[in-house]
């Protein structure tokens, strides 16, 4: 591979990526359209986690928002119970995620497909339920307050700002997630995806590799997750809930599985579809409905790869 | 055995023939297809939701139910033709997410249709519970318990005695060697697909006295069915019984003798230990997987 | 190709820039409101959403506000706490409104008061729960009786029949949850002892466990269900099936018809705290809340075909309130309407009789905000 088009690959993405972050806010009209961008970022910083788990190594998890929710709540429970700042809390989020997804990785990975996506469900599932029960610990149903993230002495608030800090995460986030793909543990992540059985014989630590990027996605989660509360000023123990990970499955699906770009995308159009589709009123529900399955049929492998796909198709 | 536990015993078997039934109807559809069908739950709100309104306005009951189920098949049968036949050959997750997608679509045209409040149908054979030992149990919980059972024995006689049904089970195992041979596979699909949504429309209507219904009823509901129909085994008619009956009992149990709170919890912690030991479920086979 | 995905991205990014058109600016008075019209609180804020529709309609037809027609943009959180935030921040934002009517749950509320509190917009919220005006915000009204209230107006009773030692079962939902924090708070002060509690989830189907503990434990002469829709007309069926004969309780939450079709004969002697809505035409002639109630009750069930809800009562007063202040300001200035919200004294509405105060944004007094029904032959009764 030359170096030219090794640097296309790896760079120019992240470049046009940097520029449309850049340039967007030009066409928006007030506050509320830097909130839309700050909560695609956020998603999509999630997403991307996901997608290395589900696209790249192939295993399905219908509990992810599970760390949405360990991330949300440490930023909530730290500064309330220990006096940390929230930007401790967020890194002690993520290691507590890090370490939960060890403890139940290590055992469910091994199931597979199904079985798999139930595991992960009942996972998701008991997350939420000790966050909505552990009322004096977490607020119960109607939640908890957050105080606003302070970063070097400045306080983080308006959804400008947000914006801008949510993107720049999502940038970095993007390019480690580029990173490992790239690398051998990317590849051995696609042969494990592509037959776990081959790739063992090929001398590859299925097991071992599959809890790495099981840690690695529930990482991303968590920080997304403190990102959201943080950006809200409060959180419900919903962020954690089955419909919660439901959507974000749909949003790396959307997007296109294995797609590290189809992430954006994919938060992009379930955070900006219900807020269209408020106009239809009563009809929203089921005009999300039907979007969502239109897009599967006709575009099944995700927006990115099936564009590209068909784009490519023209080119020649 | 003290009145307390059987108690508990019988409302573990109440819940659980609804997570049975419902869980049935995912069975067979997988077994067909290789799909898990999230809206499983939809088929059984339709079932409850049609009955309710259509009596409502006056058609007489037995007759409203039957014109439910027939109309719950007919979605399921569209669901198959203009949704995922149309996708044929795109990867499992994207089919799972064309069924979510149904799901969410059939939620929201039920909440157009219908209203936002809760329903009730009439129990078979009224409310008077039925003592035994000290504890109570309403007949409604018998007659789930004696339909799933029924279902059961039903599908089983069907795939084993008759020759469609030995075409489903072919289909299942190599939907491509059973085209070469001449099965018309996609009619196969279309009848699965609308036998499953025939039988989640029978689940609603019997499980409405019990449970009550709404537009968003199907959401739970599939929740628990699939988390029976795996526990049980995928692909497993009576592994999705046992395993609904299984999950009922353990949240019965726990709200009983551990905390009501944690119910749920103490269920799945359970069903994920169970599938640490058994990758495959109580009943279900491994699958043979191609290198 | 780099090329395409990069082109791929804008264009499906753009694409979905463009639906969200922004309203024009008009010479009608815009008006928000974020309702659960959708979701697990459907239940609630479908007849809210209704009731601020008819009424508009019927403001704007009778003259509107000022000389001024009403526009209501109305939007659904679908009872979540991060949707009605990002919803609030358009109202605020992006259809600038001089005031808000809603949302329909506590967790919606407590999300979006900040961002009215940083506008300077008021918002007349929907929910039940006493944190949203303690302490008061200067932005942040309520218009349904609290929690609290419920739980003393049914532990007086409670004490009237000399019954002090209860049992709660109660709903792990936001509404279950907050008025059984509630109930325990005040038990003490009212000479009440809560001897053990019970929880089901929202749409469980069966809770002969939770009652079987409850009837088998000493010393219990009381049940108390604090929780909505479904759970507990179930947890009626059962105490009826079980063969309970301690007197029950329901709660604010249930105070609609349905909830007597739905328990059907186990309902008979429930006795629970309902706003004078849902007896309206049985209360006294003099009642002062009778003509009010009388006239919202048959507008709501001509124009819906469904019978009348407390909650929608809620939302009737809310924009009453609203209008009442806008009329008394002779503007539609969010800062002049505050502050006519703030002085609303004497205004009788589906909620019982309303005088706020600057340490008072919800206004209710316990005597006119509930009575206590009890069920006999399918029908509400009065009992004080």
């Amino acid at each position: 591979m030359s170096v030219r088009s090794l640097a296309e690959r790896r760079y120019l993405p992240v470049l046009a990526i940097v520029v449309l972050i850049a340039t967007a806010p030009l066409f928006f009209h007030s506050l509320f359209y830097y909130r839309i961008g700050a909560l695609v970022f956020i998603f999509a910083l999630a997403v991307v986690g996901l997608n290395l788990l589900m696209g790249f190594a192939g295993q399905v998890s219908l509990g992810h928002a599970g760390f949405l929710g360990i991330g949300a709540y440490a930023v909530a429970i730290g500064p309330t119970f220990f006096g940390l700042p929230p930007w401790a809390s967020l890194i002690i989020g993520g290691v507590l995620s890090g370490v939960v997804a060890f403890a139940v990785g290590r055992p469910i990975l091994q199931l597979r497909g199904h079985y798999l996506a139930v595991a992960t469900l009942g996972f998701g599932v008991l997350i939420s339920i000790v966050l909505t029960n552990e009322a004096e610990w977490t607020g119960g149903p109607d939640g908890m307050n957050v105080p606003h993230l302070v970063l070097f002495g400045w306080t983080v608030r308006g959804a400008d700002v947000w914006y801008w800090l949510t993107g720049a995460t999502f940038i970095g986030g993007f390019v480690l997630a580029g990173n490992m793909v790239d690398s051998p543990t990317g590849r051995a992540l696609q042969a494990i995806h592509d037959s776990e059985i081959a790739a063992r014989i090929l001398g590859v630590d299925v097991a071992s590799k599959k809890l790495t990027i099981f840690i690695i996605s529930a990482v991303y989660a968590s920080v997304a997750g403190s990102y959201l509360a943080l950006f809200n000023g409060l959180v419900t123990p919903e962020v954690a809930g089955f419909l919660r990970s439901i959507e974000l499955v749909a949003m790396v699906v959307l997007g296109g599985m294995g797609s590290v770009v189809g992430a954006l995308v994919g938060a992009a159009v379930l955070v900006v579809l219900p807020q269209a589709l408020t106009v239809f009123h009563e009809y929203e529900q089921a005009l999300l409905g039907l979007i969502i399955m239109v897009f599967m049929i006709f575009l099944r492998r995700g927006i990115v790869p099936s564009l590209a796909a068909t784009l490519s198709g023209w080119r020649r | 055995m003290t009145a307390e536990l059987l108690q508990f015993i019988f409302s573990g078997l109440t819940v659980g023939a609804v997570y049975a039934l419902v869980g049935l109807g995912f069975t067979l559809i997988y077994n067909a297809s290789d799909i898990i069908n999230f809206a499983q739950g939809e088929f059984v709100m339709l079932g409850g939701m049609i009955t309710v309104f259509l009596a409502a306005a006056g058609v007489p009951l037995p007759l409203a139910a039957l014109l439910a189920i027939a109309l719950t098949t007919t979605v399921g049968l569209a669901l198959h033709r203009f949704a995922i036949e149309p996708a044929r050959g795109a990867s499992p997750v994207a089919l799972i997410m064309i069924t979510i997608g149904a799901s969410i679509f059939l939620r929201g045209i039920a909440q157009i249709v219908f209203d936002k409040r809760f329903h009730s149908l009439p129990s078979l054979f009224g409310n008077e519970p039925v003592r035994f030992g000290g504890a109570t149990i309403l007949p409604q919980s018998l007659v789930v318990l004696a339909s799933a059972g029924i279902i059961v024995l039903l599908l089983w006689l069907f795939i084993e005695r008759t020759l469609l049904g030995k075409a489903v089970a072919a289909t299942a195992a190599n939907r491509l060697a059973a085209r070469l041979i001449g099965m018309n596979t996609r009619r196969i699909v279309d009848f699965s697909f609308a036998v499953s949504a025939l039988i989640g429309a029978i689940a609603g209507i019997l499980i409405t006295p019990i449970t009550l219904t709404s537009y968003d009823a199907g959401t739970l509901l599939a929740l628990k069915g699939f988390a029976a129909a795996m526990l049980g085994g995928m692909g497993s008619g009576p592994g999705a019984v046992v395993g609904g009956l299984v999950l009922g009992m353990l949240e019965a149990l726990s709200a009983g003798y551990i905390s009501s709170n944690y119910k749920d919890a103490v269920a799945f912690l359970v069903i994920l230990v169970v599938l640490i030991f058994m990758p495959h479920g109580l009943f279900g086979r491994a699958k043979i997987e191609r290198v | 190709m780099w090329t395409l995905r990069h082109l791929t991205v804008i264009a499906a990014l753009a694409l979905l820039g463009l639906p969200i058109a922004s309203h024009q600016a008009s010479a009608q008075i815009k008006i928000g409101s974020i309702v659960s019209s959708s979701g697990p609180a459907s239940f609630l804020g479908d007849p809210e959403k209704k009731t601020l529709e008819i009424y508009v309609n019927e403001i704007n037809a009778k003259g509107g506000v000022n000389g001024q027609k009403l526009q209501l943009v109305i939007y659904d959180d679908g009872g979540n706490a991060n949707d009605a935030r990002t919803l609030a921040t358009r109202l605020l934002e992006e259809d600038k409104v001089v005031a808000v009517v809603g949302p329909s749950t506590t967790g919606s509320t407590l999300a979006i008061m900040p961002a009215f509190e940083d506008a300077h917009i008021p918002l007349i919220s929907l929910a039940g729960a006493v944190q949203i005006i303690q302490p008061v915000r200067k932005w942040v009204f309520k218009t349904p009786a609290t929690d609290t209230m419920a739980c003393e107006k049914i532990f007086a009773d409670l004490k009237h029949r000399n019954l002090t030692r209860i049992a709660l079962i109660s709903g792990t939902d936001a509404f279950g949850k907050s008025m059984s924090t509630e109930c325990h708070k005040v038990a003490g002060g009212a000479g009440i002892t809560v001897v053990l509690e019970e929880t089901y989830g929202p749409r469980d189907s069966d809770m002969t466990p939770q009652l079987t503990k409850i009837r088998n434990t000493p010393g219990v002469q009381a049940v108390v269900n604090p929780g909505f829709g479904q759970g507990p007309a179930i947890v009626t069926r059962n105490y009826h099936q079980l063969g309970i004969k301690l007197p029950f309780y329901q709660s604010h939450g249930v105070c609609s018809k349905d909830f007597i079709n739905l328990a059907g004969a186990a309902a008979e002697g429930v006795r629970l705290p309902c706003a004078a809505l849902l007896i309206a035409d049985k209360l006294p002639a003099k009642d002062p809340q009778k003509p009010v109630v009388v006239n919202y009750a048959h507008t709501y069930q001509q124009k819906t075909g469904q019978p009348v809800s407390t909650f929608g009562g809620h939302a009737y007063d809310g924009l009453m309130i609203l209008v009442d202040a806008m009329t008394r300001a002779k503007s539609s200035e969010p800062a002049k309407v505050r502050d006519e919200i703030e002085k609303t004294k004497g205004f009788i509405g589906a909620d019982g009789l309303v005088n706020m105060s600057p340490s008072d944004h919800l206004g209710l007094d316990l005597a006119s905000a509930f009575y206590m029904l009890e069920i006999k032959n399918g029908d509400w009764t009065l009992v004080r």
